[in-house]
């Protein structure tokens, strides 16, 4: 069967649910009521702190064929995902599928843990690193193909009840004895709690994992009390070099900064930068670089923003300090300047991912968004864009917001050098769809900018411009003509060599990560 | 009359966009090219073989045993390596 971008997907996927096809980025208009919490008596004076991890797995009855469930704030320096599964390990527990919000390669100790049977399913944003090698090579060493979500897709799916957590294991760098937590303050602070909130909403038992038990009351609280089981008191969270980078710099790649300025010019000659305009930058090293060419336009015409959204780093936070954005909305806390900022300034503002990115509310904030710049893997001609493997077929990336912001946007950039290394960044069809094209509206190359041809509009406004216009076509040319044009890499078309499933953020079915084949 | 290679000879380096090129006499037995290893070796993996192929050939070789580890090199670094190689094993 082909999806309405012409992606191939098999009728029945083995491990995987009955699904939709993905027809349109606001076609599914669900019916159905969500998820309901499991229902909850606390006797008075409870107490909820325990001993170990071994013991939160024996209070909360854990068993084989369960589902738990992390955050990734901590992100590369997470220590408590293996600190939980060492133990079930170690207790013969099997068959648990690990639903977290992301993976890094911190977490590449799962493959031992796969091999032995105690992960047999995976459900997250990201893949990669020797866990992304070894799952594209050997799709057979788990029981069901992964589940890639976007973040606002994967509040989605908690909060509609198609992905049931059993058991959350929640990091927590401070909460006191009644489970009040925050990511404030701590030795392993790291700012917004945004993933985690959903997970502690939902799941039907919650266990925080801190290694700053405080005895004063904790707030602000990002997860109440209300919501958690247990707490279970650590020497370590995680890596404090792992997970905070220091200050994240503007790039000095010239290519990178020569993407960036065009883009501050698309969304000047666009109209998009007008006074009380909104954004979001992602992580990537030229739409960061925007930030800078923003901020002198902005202070050349004397106007000011209304909110940026993310994956907040310092250099946005640093632009809502200096009067430039009124508020920050923010999931993901990225560097310590803004892990600084979002627990001194009151105009930092913590939000869950439901409330960024989530379809299936009433207004998640990115549907609020003028502009968002995002990168890519690689792109193609119908400007649909891949984040999650590279060209040769490997899982290197995540889903993250890419999607859910594309949707949302008003106008939506990509930038993505033309060439990298030898490969042609456009290709005539992107190795996997995370992001529709429709969705898309700009794609910017160090060699030139194209405009996707649905957006009438954007071109007009852009008539006479002296930016490099040119049709994505033109692009890919322009490329071939430098490095030749690249062979197809083969894929095993064969469903048991299925490696993952990419849900889009409605969860119908946009693409599937199949085996590259060997040559 | 062909040229020959005197002795073993390599250019250029195992960095980003660029190849190192091995060159050894291969009395008798033509041409023959064995890239080890390239990022691109699915999308432009024969392409280089067929390339270094052709810049031997047309520089006047029949016997040259090639080893090479590309690292992304576009086709000019790879013809400049090339050459450079085989002018280098051609010195006594």
């Amino acid at each position: 069967m082909k999806n309405s971008l012409g992606r191939e997907i098999p009728e029945h996927i083995p491990g995987y649910k009955e699904f939709r096809l993905y027809e349109g980025p606001f076609k599914y208009m669900p019916e159905h009521p969500g998820a309901a919490k499991k229902i909850k008596v606390a006797k008075p004076r409870d107490n909820k702190v325990l001993a170990s991890i071994d013991e939160a797995i024996e209070k909360t009855g854990l068993h084989d064929g369960q589902t738990i469930s992390f955050h990734h704030h901590l992100r590369n320096g997470d220590y408590v995902m293996k600190m939980v599964v060492e133990r079930l390990a170690a207790k013969g527990i099997k068959d648990i599928t690990i639903a977290s919000s992301s993976i890094s390669s911190c977490h590449d100790f799962l493959i031992d843990y796969i091999k032995d049977g105690t992960v047999t399913a995976l459900e997250t944003s990201g893949l990669r690193g020797e866990l992304g090698k070894f799952l594209v090579k050997n799709p057979q060493a788990v029981k069901k193909p992964t589940i890639i979500r976007s973040h606002g897709g994967r509040a989605r799916a908690i909060e509609a009840g198609e992905l049931h957590i059993d058991v959350a294991f929640m990091a927590a760098p401070t909460c006191d004895r009644r489970g009040n937590a925050t990511g404030r303050i701590g030795k392993s602070a790291f700012g917004s709690m945004g993933y985690a909130m959903i997970d502690s909403a939902y799941a039907d038992q919650v266990v925080l994992v801190t290694d700053n038990l405080s005895e004063e009351p904790i707030y602000p609280y990002s997860i109440p009390q209300t919501d958690v089981d247990y707490i279970v008191p650590v020497e370590a969270i995680g890596d404090p070099a792992g997970i905070a980078s220091g200050a994240i710099r503007i790039t000095k790649s010239p290519t990178q900064l020569l993407m960036a300025k065009y883009a501050a010019e698309i969304m000047e000659q666009t109209g998009c930068l007008k006074q009380d305009f909104s954004m979001q930058m992602g992580s990537g090293g030229a739409s960061l670089a925007v930030a800078m060419f923003i901020r002198e336009k902005m202070q050349a015409k004397g106007i000011t923003g209304s909110f940026g959204v993310g994956g907040i780093t310092g250099i946005f936070s640093d632009m809502v300090k200096d009067g430039l954005f009124k508020a920050a909305y923010d999931t993901q806390t990225f560097d310590t300047t803004a892990v600084k900022s979002f627990t001194e300034n009151p105009n930092h503002l913590e939000i869950s991912a439901s409330f960024y990115a989530n379809p299936w509310n009433n207004g998640p904030i990115v549907n609020y968004l003028d502009t968002v710049i995002l990168s890519a893997t690689e792109v193609d001609l119908d400007f649909n864009v891949n984040v999650i493997t590279d060209s040769n077929g490997m899982c290197i990336g995540a889903s993250g917001g890419h999607s859910d912001t594309a949707a949302g946007a008003a106008m939506t950039i990509v930038v993505v050098p033309l060439i990298r290394g030898r490969l042609p960044m456009i290709r005539n069809h992107v190795q996997n769809v995370i992001t529709p094209g429709e969705t898309v509206d700009v794609i910017i190359t160090d060699r030139g900018i194209a405009v996707n041809p649905l957006r009438k509009d954007l071109l007009e406004k852009l008539e006479g411009s002296n930016l490099p216009l040119m049709t994505i076509q033109e692009l890919q040319q322009m490329a071939y003509d430098m490095v030749g044009k690249p062979e197809e890499v083969k894929m095993s078309q064969d469903d048991k060599d299925i490696v993952a499933v990419i849900e889009y953020r409605d969860g119908s079915i946009i693409d599937v990560i199949r085996k590259p084949l060997d040559d | 009359m062909a040229k020959t290679l005197a002795k073993p000879a390599t250019a250029g380096f195992e960095e980003k966009n660029d190849m190192l090129v091995q060159v050894a006499p291969n009395p008798g037995k033509g041409i023959e090219v064995e890239l080890t290893s390239s990022p691109v070796i699915k999308q432009y993996g024969k392409h280089i073989v067929a390339l270094i192929e052709k810049i031997a050939k047309d520089a006047g070789f029949s016997d040259v045993k090639f080893q090479v580890i590309d690292k992304g090199a576009w086709d000019y670094t790879i013809e400049a390596r090339v050459v450079a190689a085989l002018e280098r094993g051609m010195q006594a």
